[in-house]
């Protein structure tokens, strides 16, 4: 008999530090298994953020550098600019990208840097205790919105994926999301798109993929699956958004 | 003809790959790991067609499979 899945060679063969069922650990495989298939590893450089996925670099088996808290695209802007034959990826969450680093993310996209970007979409902050996110739902109860959180005074989800739509220069950019082997597959398509989108020198990609915290959303790793697909997806509309390979 | 091979040690028992296997031959086992997680394992291995469904919900790669 053959092995026909297992462990991809970049990422490193160790416990990860993520709560049982967190889908951050099967973002991190597909990421791991691209690399991979494009034989990358020995290039490619992580950028990892602040966050629950901040010892990224003990899970990619690639050399990473870890940023200040939101600054990953700026100093993956700083790492391609210097090393332009590297593969240069940041891995962050929505605490991250889409709070203290909205400002790094929208001008890294405007300027087209040529690195991949990963956002982990879960609604919540994990790491520091399940507080209200800018990408926390309408009514969704965290440890900072205890009744629900209210858009009259904490406002609306911010989808990043439609705001860098705006802009002009991004190459590729899709919401995607875990939460079953299907969308699974269709996550690591589009990751491996946004990848082959820098490898070709053509420019600046995001994936958004729609993730579970279910120790932070108070529920098992399965009913967490569940809420992404009846209460996520409404919000954070699937589907590739922008690709602009062929042509412009 | 179709096997899936579990490291129980780096299972956290999390039953994402319970949920998603087609043919409902995975289930947490009745003992302990040294974590303290009840790791899953297959029930009827002559059933497994090799889909990889299970380790592809995996988190934590604990699962192989080989066909």
């Amino acid at each position: 008999m053959e092995k026909v899945f297992g462990r991809p060679e970049a990422l490193q063969d160790r416990v990860y530090s993520y709560c049982p069922g967190c889908t951050h650990g099967i973002v991190h495989r597909l990421v791991a298994e691209v690399i991979d298939e494009l034989h990358v590893r020995e290039q490619t450089i992580a950028v990892a953020p602040v966050g629950c996925a901040v010892t990224a670099y003990n899970v990619f088996n690639c050399d990473c550098q870890q940023a200040s808290h939101g600054r990953a695209p700026a100093v993956a802007t700083g790492i391609k600019r210097v090393l332009p034959d590297k593969v240069v990826f940041t891995y962050q969450g929505d605490g991250d990208l889409a709070s203290i680093g909205t400002a790094e993310i929208v001008h890294a996209a405007n300027r087209g840097e040529k690195f991949t970007v990963i956002f982990i979409n879960n609604a919540i902050y994990g790491m520091t205790g399940g507080q209200m996110a800018p990408t926390t739902l309408p009514g969704q109860k965290t440890t900072t919105s205890p009744y629900g959180r209210d858009v009259a005074t904490t406002g609306y989800p911010i989808k990043m994926t439609e705001m860098l739509n705006t802009l002009e220069a991004p190459l590729f950019l899709a919401r995607v999301s875990v939460h079953d082997p299907k969308n699974v597959n269709l996550a690591k398509q589009a990751i491996r798109k946004a990848f082959d989108a820098q490898i070709q020198g053509k420019g600046f990609a995001m994936v958004e993929v729609l993730s579970t915290c279910p120790t932070n959303w108070g529920m098992t790793p399965i009913e967490a699956l569940k809420w992404v697909e009846t209460d996520m997806i409404p919000t954070f509309p699937l589907g590739i958004v922008r690709d602009l390979k062929e042509g412009a | 003809m179709a096997q899936v091979k579990f490291n129980e040690e780096r299972c956290k028992g999390c039953e994402l790959c319970t949920s998603v296997c087609p043919k409902k031959i995975l289930k947490m086992a009745n003992r302990y790991n040294s974590k303290g997680y009840q790791p899953a394992e297959i029930i009827d291995q002559s059933q497994c067609t090799g889909c990889a469904s299970c380790a592809r919900m995996c988190p934590d790669v604990v699962i192989e499979v080989y066909r």
